[in-house]
């Protein structure tokens, strides 16, 4: 059986846009009907997603779909390319009605499109079903949306059906890999040492470069060639689950065993039990070896039966966030810095609690609490950018913290610039496990 | 470089590390460029120095999971997110940078211990 070649173009929303075209290039190449993926849902792209459809209702799916899909449609139609995609987000079948646009403005024939639902449990039957599975005590706020996250199963089935175009909504990451390696080969359920294998590989594929270079150069301890144009992954999936990564060719990145390395562990706790709806996959064995220039193989995944819960996230209102920043540069800057923090903690009072970062001296490191900057001593820096953040339910409050960080233009210590402000709404998640059977995917053709 | 009187260097100067987050933990993996050193990496980077090490976020458990063939380690830090990617003040809500506070972190080495060949300043 021939190897299954599955591309990745996107690893979030808002990633680059211009990463499909050389992996479709590549597989036209070498006369590959492979599978081009756009991950495009993190934790939570899809409360906002929701946000978004309230608001619009034809809105919701992964806004820059058009700039995604259109440059590659045509030649993906052509070459029996299909995609597969969770650009759905919160509205699927907006996304798919915007693909038929696309090919007909293109001249292209109608592709055929399969939409997967079933993940949404937003609406007042869905937060029902899912209110007994929630924690206790995580109901007290104003319910936004909730989703499941489905498998792989139903995009393998669209496939199988002969979908050009597959369009999720939440479905877990690795799926969107594993889905058309299980069309390809013909997997069944409890082949789990090889759908552990492809979800592995999935897994690897899943936030984009960050297998092929991004997320890891380090000048001097860890080259990477043309970062600024990285190119995006390919596995070359194997029947037996194994695989070897690689990347189009005359783009820019490397694929070494470091950077894989670091990619395979990425947000991965237990190296042997690693969870997705459609198998357990063990990695405490695996093998990777360097099989060529960028080229990295991947063995020895194994496999067991898939859990009997999927995974749910519910989102909660959750208050207003507030970031003010001012700069202080030149001759005693960090005291200058460090006066104006202790302006605006005055001024705000104790009971609303300030997070402030010196950045330049200490920041993203440190906590919430402030302990990590409070023993970072004064080091008499230069150049100090103060920040101020703080959350609270009421926006009025957000706006007092905001404006007393503006006024210390006029009001605080000497030469300080640069003041900017935001503010935006937050939510809150809550993760919690659903009994599969009560949250079945559904699969159906766009007519 | 002449590092034979080192007793005490950075892991940065012997590994690298990828940070990830999920809800309000983190898992940081560290591995040795060498296959020499992950013995070194074992035996000094335990869960209870880790767990110091980031003392000012509070772990509320560290777990160390062991990847010889892989020459890495993977640890994952739990609580220590003020909350995750909804509600933390950091500007980092993600933990990204904290494999480099993990990288921070110093250990012994042997008298005449030489630092690895790495890749020094990139042609240009």
């Amino acid at each position: 059986m021939e190897d299954l070649w599955v591309g990745c173009a996107a690893g979030g929303s808002g990633d680059r846009v211009d990463a499909a075209r050389p992996i479709v290039a590549a597989m036209v190449k070498a006369g590959k009907r492979g599978v081009l993926i756009f991950e495009n849902l993190a934790e939570r792209t899809l409360a906002f997603a929701q946000l978004a459809k309230r608001a619009n209702p034809d809105a919701g799916y992964e806004p820059l779909l058009d700039e995604e899909v259109r440059p590659v449609l045509g030649d993906c139609m052509r070459h029996g390319i299909a995609i597969v995609s969770n650009f759905g987000g919160a509205n699927p079948r907006g996304a798919a009605a915007h693909i038929l646009r696309i090919a007909e403005e293109l001249g292209l024939p109608r592709p055929r499109i399969a939409v997967i639902e079933g993940d949404d449990l937003s609406d007042p039957r869905g937060q029902a079903l899912l209110r007994p599975f929630l924690p206790s005590g995580s109901t007290g706020r104003q319910f936004v949306s909730a989703n499941v996250y489905q498998g792989a199963f139903e995009i393998a089935d669209a496939l199988k059906a002969g979908a050009q175009v597959v369009v999720t909504g939440r479905v877990a990451d690795p799926s969107l890999t594993l889905g058309p390696a299980i069309a390809h080969f013909n997997w069944a359920r409890d082949d789990c040492d090889r759908l552990a294998g492809a979800t592995m590989a999935g897994h690897l594929l899943e936030c984009g470069a960050q297998v092929t270079g991004g997320y890891f150069a380090d000048p001097g301890f860890k080259n990477v060639p043309d970062l600024a144009d990285v190119g995006y992954p390919i596995a070359e999936i194997a029947a037996d689950g194994s695989c070897v990564i690689t990347k189009p060719p005359g783009t820019g990145g490397l694929v070494d065993v470091r950077n894989v390395k670091e990619q395979l562990l990425y947000e991965l706790h237990d190296p042997a039990a690693y969870l997705t709806p459609d198998v357990v996959a063990d990695i405490s064995g695996v093998e990777l070896d360097q099989a060529g220039p960028d080229r990295v193989r991947m063995t020895g995944v194994r496999g067991h039966p898939r859990p009997a819960t999927l995974k749910a996230l519910a989102y909660f209102e959750g208050g207003w966030l507030g970031e003010a920043e001012i700069s202080y540069s030149g001759p005693n800057a960090e005291a200058r810095a460090r006066l104006a923090m202790d302006i605006v903690a005055k001024r705000m009072g104790p009971r609303f609690h300030i997070r402030f970062d010196l950045i330049g001296s200490c920041s993203i490191l440190g906590d919430d609490a402030g302990e990590m900057r409070a023993a970072t001593g004064s080091r008499g820096l230069e150049d100090v950018r103060l920040r101020a953040a703080g959350k609270h339910d009421s926006q009025a409050e957000i706006e007092r913290l905001l404006r007393e960080v503006y006024s210390l233009w006029l009001c605080g210590p000497a030469g300080g610039g640069g003041v900017r402000t935001a503010r935006r709404q937050r939510l809150s998640n809550v993760a919690c496990l659903v009994p599969r059977e009560l949250v079945p995917a559904t699969c159906h053709f766009v007519s | 470089m002449n590092n034979s009187a080192a007793t005490a260097i950075r892991l940065h100067a012997i590994a690298h590390a990828r940070a990830g987050d999920k809800g309000n933990h983190s898992n940081i993996s560290l591995f040795a460029y060498r296959a020499a050193d992950y013995d070194l990496l074992v035996r000094q980077v335990t869960e209870a120095r880790v767990a110091a090490w980031f003392a000012t976020r509070h772990p509320t458990a560290v777990k160390r999971y062991l990847l010889p063939r892989l020459h890495g380690l993977n640890f994952v830090l739990e609580d220590v997110l003020d909350g995750g990617v909804n509600d933390s003040l950091n500007l980092d809500t993600h933990g990204k940078a904290l494999s480099y506070r993990l990288l921070m972190l110093e250990i012994d080495v042997p008298p005449r211990f030489t630092l690895p060949q790495l890749e020094g300043p990139i042609a240009p």
